[in-house]
């Protein structure tokens, strides 16, 4: 049996489906999550492959001690071997604790399914390199990569069972909370424009944002312009930042340093717009721009809406 | 408060990263190694900025051989009061955990902090499998932390957001942007690193749960296409119709 854990904190996002859709090439999956998504919701979960719902409506997933033993006793009780997360905040937090709950090896940020010798590709070196994880436990845990795998619908909503874990009490208080409305979080983002010092202030981000809006796309940065402040510390992307893997990543004004590209360069497809012909970001790049970013950034916003209007 | 922080060797930043021993090996040939960029601007510096408000000591420890304790002389010339080795090649995260956990179980630390994850495995295992053994809280992704007793104020990273807790100690949090600001170590402070305490511990007998076997670099790109910066209308064309991306 395969057990996908939810977030559905902020209802079922995209990464949910992505690991529903996992688990299913792997066997049968129960999917668990825990707090307040509606039914309906959860059981669209089997829609994507999922065979029932396991809901703890008790627990709302803000103290990982609590999350970690709901999820070992759905384990127990449903003699799994497989457990997967989305390398979200959870995969990062949770997945740990159970590993060492369980004695179960944990592969954090597979971007494959098991190979024929169950390895799993897993993104080393903050992106330069690749690796091949092989895990000896019997139980195996994997935290997977937002969109490494394309959410694949082919069944029906299925049933929705609440069960209450025995988790103990809270350790950890919630003070308060802030939840940006209407963005779409980096990691998850399928397309991203992304600009860097070339752009010479914040006050010139209109125009990102704007072509960001047309496309549907979220915002990032190079890490200087995080550093300066010209734009918020959660959008600098790289090796010292968020490692992000958009089927579109469009870089303006960066010129493309080796820690810069280690954190984008699991992108399917990237275009670099640059006045600098030498840029190293063209080496890495499908298409290419030269030209000064306050022409070309405004033509290309118009281009797209043209293209969304015909 | 005695803080224990957990540091880890990487691979410098701008390192060209080959594998040896037909991929199964990193090629350490030409590298030069850092103290985890995560490990030492954030959970060390934070650590020893909580000591210099309130008193305390600071302890750092990492797993691996002698050739570590370049990094680890590093982190003693940042500030840290003294180190712990454990001898051994640290085989995957569980094995470091463990090993980790074994020597905080002996030594009572009120708090563990460590980097958000290392910039060459990139896992963020380490700190949530040590806080898991001890069965103490843990925080992950913290871009603040304030002590006040033995009550911790931290604020944290969560799916779409940001959220500030409380809890006491012990507990391990991992430390990312926000928490401190890097320091350079200064020529007193390498002088000083020279004698402060470096002991080496021997490794306890632990199973690890899961190995590399091999490595790969990405595929290469083809070459990029140019476009004329007049012409965006055909980049969009080809966003659609040759990348299918839009
Ligand atoms: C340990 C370490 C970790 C690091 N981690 C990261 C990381 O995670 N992420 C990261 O991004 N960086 C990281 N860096 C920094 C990295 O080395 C670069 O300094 C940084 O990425 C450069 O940012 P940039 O491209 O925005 O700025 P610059 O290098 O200043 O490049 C600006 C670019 O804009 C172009 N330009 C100028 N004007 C225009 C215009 N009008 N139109 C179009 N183009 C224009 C220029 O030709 C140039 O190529 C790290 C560095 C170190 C040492």
């Amino acid at each position: 049996m395969i057990l996908v854990y939810i977030n559905s904190s902020n209802g079922i996002s995209k990464s949910s489906y992505e690991s529903i859709t996992y688990g299913k090439k792997l066997g049968d999956v129960i999917a668990l999550t825990n707090g307040g998504a509606s039914s309906d919701d959860l059981a669209s979960l089997g829609q994507y492959g999922a065979s029932k719902v396991l809901v703890d409506r008790t627990i709302n997933g803000d103290d990982q001690q609590q999350l970690t033993k709901l999820i070992a006793s759905a384990v127990e009780n449903n003699s799994v071997k497989t457990v997967v997360f989305s390398h979200d905040l959870v995969g990062k937090s949770v997945a740990p604790m159970l590993s060492v709950r369980l004695k179960a090896g944990l592969v954090s940020g597979a971007i494959s399914l098991p190979d024929a010798e169950g390895c799993v590709d897993v993104n080393v070196f903050s992106g330069k390199a690749l690796g091949k994880v092989k895990v000896s436990s019997e139980i195996k845990i994997i935290s997977l990569l937002p969109n490494s795998i394309q959410p694949e619908e082919n069944g029906s909503a299925c049933p929705v069972e609440e069960i209450t874990a025995d988790t103990g009490v809270p350790s950890i208080k919630v003070l308060s909370t802030k939840k940006p409305e209407g963005e779409i979080p980096l990691p998850e983002a399928e397309l991203v424009v992304s600009a860097g010092r070339g752009l010479k202030g914040p006050e010139n981000w209109g125009m990102v944002e704007d072509l960001a809006v047309s496309l549907g796309a979220a915002t990032a940065c190079s890490r200087p312009v995080a550093d300066i402040g010209w734009r918020p510390h959660h959008e600098h992307v790289g090796q010292t930042g968020v490692a992000i893997r958009p089927n579109l990543y469009i870089a303006i004004g960066i010129s493309g340093a080796i820690q810069h590209l280690a954190g984008v360069n699991g992108s399917k497809v990237i275009v670099v717009i640059n006045t600098d012909p030498e840029a190293p970001f063209f080496k890495a790049a499908d298409y290419g721009i030269i030209g000064d970013a306050f022409e070309v950034v405004p033509r290309l916003n118009e281009a797209v809406n043209k293209f969304k209007a015909s | 408060m005695k803080i224990l922080v957990c540091i880890s060797k990487a691979p410098d930043t701008t390192s060209k990263i080959a594998f040896s021993e037909e991929n199964t090996k990193f090629d350490e040939n030409g590298v030069q190694f850092i103290v985890n960029p995560y490990d030492e601007w954030y959970a060390l510096v934070r650590a020893l900025e909580i000591k210099e408000a309130g008193g305390g000591q600071v302890t750092i420890i990492t797993v691996g051989g002698a050739s570590d304790d370049a990094i680890i002389r590093k982190a003693l010339a940042i500030g840290a009061d003294d180190a712990v080795r454990v001898d051994s090649e640290a085989k995957d995260a569980y094995y470091t955990a463990m090993q980790i956990s074994s020597y905080a179980k002996e030594n009572n630390y009120d708090l563990i902090l460590t980097g958000k994850e290392t910039i060459n495995y990139n896992g963020s295992q380490v700190a949530g499998m040590i806080a898991a053994e001890l069965d103490v809280p843990f925080v992950s992704l913290a871009s603040k932390l304030d002590v006040n007793g033995s009550t911790l104020t931290v604020e944290r990273e969560i799916v779409g957001g940001i959220q500030v807790v409380e809890l006491n100690a012990p507990a391990v949090i991992s430390c990312a942007k926000g928490m401190a600001e890097q320091r350079i170590p200064n020529m007193r402070g390498i002088m000083a690193a020279r004698t402060k305490p470096l002991n080496v511990v021997a490794a306890q007998e632990i199973d690890n749960l899961t190995e590399f076997v091999s490595y790969a670099l990405p595929n290469a790109k083809s070459a990029v296409k140019m476009i004329d910066p007049e012409n965006m209308d055909e980049l969009v064309e080809l966003l659609h119709k040759e990348a299918k991306v839009i």
